[in-house]
């Protein structure tokens, strides 16, 4: 740098000149990745969709093209399969389980970012234990539970659990709800506020971006859960979710494939107009996720 | 004085209680019981009869737990860094891009919200070994395609490319954590006649390296409870009988080559109905799981988000 400035003009410029060929040159090379790589990441979906969009008999084949363009695979799909109850299922289930994960999870985490009590140490360190708990571990026990209550076969020993609070989502709002100045709840407090009034008139309206992301991660898990819903309903196809119906109407319908496609992209869809309309909290929360580094 | 300290303990446990309602009924007491079924033997109908260490003897010589084992060791050492270095190199070429980093960024993350079972679906197609997309493309290029997820070298490799596809999550993480690597740094380091490699590993790595820590874990605990993909591609793969209704036979396919470990404890748990040795599985789960844990709380006090 200090050379540069120091060369006579002459040969400053045409340093200049050659340091300006070579960026030009990395960001060519740059933007071509990059778009070799939207390429490669949009072509599962694209094809996906061309897929759905043909005959049962073309989608046998190699071909990328549809033909005949059929649209009405779609509706088929709604024919041929319980779509609309498995959609049903999902929404009960996913919209349940993400008010009542809010519902449960905002006192606790508010409680961990702000309140000072005894033990509130070991409390956090419990939260991150049961989140780096693989569901598996307790699935045997936790079965035998619901199992004794006759819920088993229904979506309850999903739903139940989360009016209980969900770690993840405590730990989430516990470090959004960390970010908020503590002046703000001290001046509510000085006004006479308790702890709930605080809670509710002061936190929650500032808290809305980070409960929002908490709120769409719960949905997001309950709506993509597979497991879960395998090991509570799968012998009950009335309580099956998408996921579910999805994974098993391969088994049923493998020959006609422009049909599985049809109501895999059914299935994806949902999420992704979701998320063009909430992609800042996503990304807010997932940074949150993370560490500051 | 008192009746104040316990009005305010009483709220303090007001906010509380159903967090710590849940934890106890839904995390220490199945975790418990996971532990002493353990030691026990029975299935849905029978009560637990006391067998003492047997099902801890029976995993020395349970073949489907060393498969199943080895399976999920070979995600844990390539899975987790491979996402790892995807997602670190996906997040510097977004640093570095001057036009278009939002679309770009959209597009690449888009993938990590299809749902995963959806996700496994497409991606079977995709890699059908005679007539999906990517071996058509291949072979105009002169290669022979291999079979994918009908071929037991190729399946946990196909897995990798689909967890590399779904990337997004990750890749958000160290995105933030590379945009917040002081400008200064990278000033001082120019200064010093640093290239962009070197900017790279004496700037950006040091400085990003308790996300690089955390990514790992977190990837570790995912992997150990990797399931609906495996699952889902084996089943669909194989062309066989449904995961939706009852347990698949399907799992593993091909030749045990994607049988996870959590797949097996589903099996024997499930299927086998020898819910003894299930907890025992359980059990042997937690123990790694939370010795993962720990190393992720000791050695990164930032995640535990301190204040101090």
């Amino acid at each position: 740098m200090t050379a540069l400035l120091e060369a006579p003009p002459v040969v400053r410029k045409a340093t200049q000149n050659r340091v300006r060929r070579e960026n030009r040159l990395a960001w060519i090379a740059k933007h071509s990745i990059a778009i070799v790589l939207v390429i490669m990441f949009a072509t599962p979906v694209i094809y996906l969709v061309l897929l759905s969009l043909m005959t049962s008999n073309q989608a046998l084949t190699s071909d990328y093209w549809p033909n005949t363009w059929h649209p009405e695979n779609y509706l088929r799909v709604f024919q041929v399969t319980p779509l609309p109850r498995y959609l049903l299922n999902t929404v009960v289930y996913a919209g349940l389980a993400t008010v009542f994960t809010l519902a449960s999870s905002i006192p606790a985490a508010y409680a961990l970012a702000k309140l000072k009590f005894r033990g509130s140490n070991v409390l956090f360190l419990t939260v991150i234990c049961v989140m780096m708990l693989p569901p598996q571990v307790v699935t045997v026990p936790l079965y035998l539970m619901w199992a004794r209550y006759g819920l088993t076969g229904s979506l309850w020993p999903l739903i139940i659990p989360t009016l209980f609070g969900d770690a993840f989502c405590i730990f989430l709002l516990r470090q959004f709800l960390l970010t908020i100045p503590s002046e703000y709840l001290d001046a509510a407090r000085v006004d006479g506020c308790g702890e709930w009034r605080t809670l509710l008139r002061v936190v929650l309206p500032m808290a809305r971006p980070g409960i929002a992301a908490a709120g769409l991660f719960q949905f997001f898990f309950s709506w993509n859960d597979y497991y879960g819903p395998l090991l509570y309903t799968s012998e009950n196809e009335r309580a099956w979710t998408l996921s579910l119906g999805l994974a098993s109407f391969h088994s049923v319908h493998h020959v006609d494939w422009n049909l599985v496609t049809a109501a895999t992209v059914l299935a994806m869809a949902p999420l992704i107009v979701i998320f063009f309309f909430a992609q800042r909290a996503f990304v807010q929360g997932i940074t949150l996720t993370g560490v500051k580094g | 004085m008192t009746g104040i300290r316990l009005r305010r303990n009483l709220t303090t446990l007001s906010f509380l209680a159903p967090a710590l309602i849940g934890i106890t009924v839904f995390f220490l007491y199945p975790l418990i019981s996971a532990v002493y079924f353990s030691f026990t033997k029975f299935d849905l109908l029978s009560v637990p009869r006391w067998v003492g260490l047997d099902n801890y003897r029976r995993m020395v010589d349970d073949p489907f737990l060393l498969q199943s084992v080895r399976n999920t060791l070979w995600m844990v050492v390539v899975f987790v860094p491979v996402r790892i270095i995807g997602a670190i190199s996906l997040s510097m070429l977004l640093t570095n891009l001057k036009r278009g980093a939002g679309f770009f960024r959209t597009v690449f993350y888009l993938p990590a919200l299809v749902p995963p079972v959806a996700a496994t679906i497409a991606f079977v197609y995709l890699l059908k070994p005679g007539t999906g997309p990517v071996n058509v493309f291949l072979g105009h290029l002169g290669i022979e395609g291999p079979l994918w997820f009908n071929s037991p070298v190729w399946a946990k490799p196909s897995l990798v490319l689909l967890g590399l596809w779904a990337i997004g999550d990750l890749m958000v993480i160290f995105l933030a954590a590379v945009l917040g690597v002081p400008e200064s740094l990278y000033e001082a380091a120019s200064l010093d006649g640093a290239n962009a490699w070197h900017r790279f590993r004496y700037v950006t790595m040091p400085t990003i390296q308790p996300v690089i820590l955390f990514a790992a874990v977190t990837g570790v605990i995912y992997t150990l409870q990797y399931f609906d993909q495996a699952a889902v591609a084996g089943s669909i793969a194989s062309g066989q009988a449904s995961t939706g209704g009852g347990v698949s036979s399907s799992f593993g396919f091909p030749e045990g080559s994607t049988f996870t470990y959590p797949l097996w404890l589903y099996t024997v748990g499930f299927r086998y109905n020898a819910l003894g040795y299930a907890n025992a599985l359980a059990v042997v789960l937690f123990v790694v799981a939370l010795a993962v844990t720990v190393i992720l709380l000791r050695r990164a006090k930032a995640f535990s988000g301190e204040e101090s």
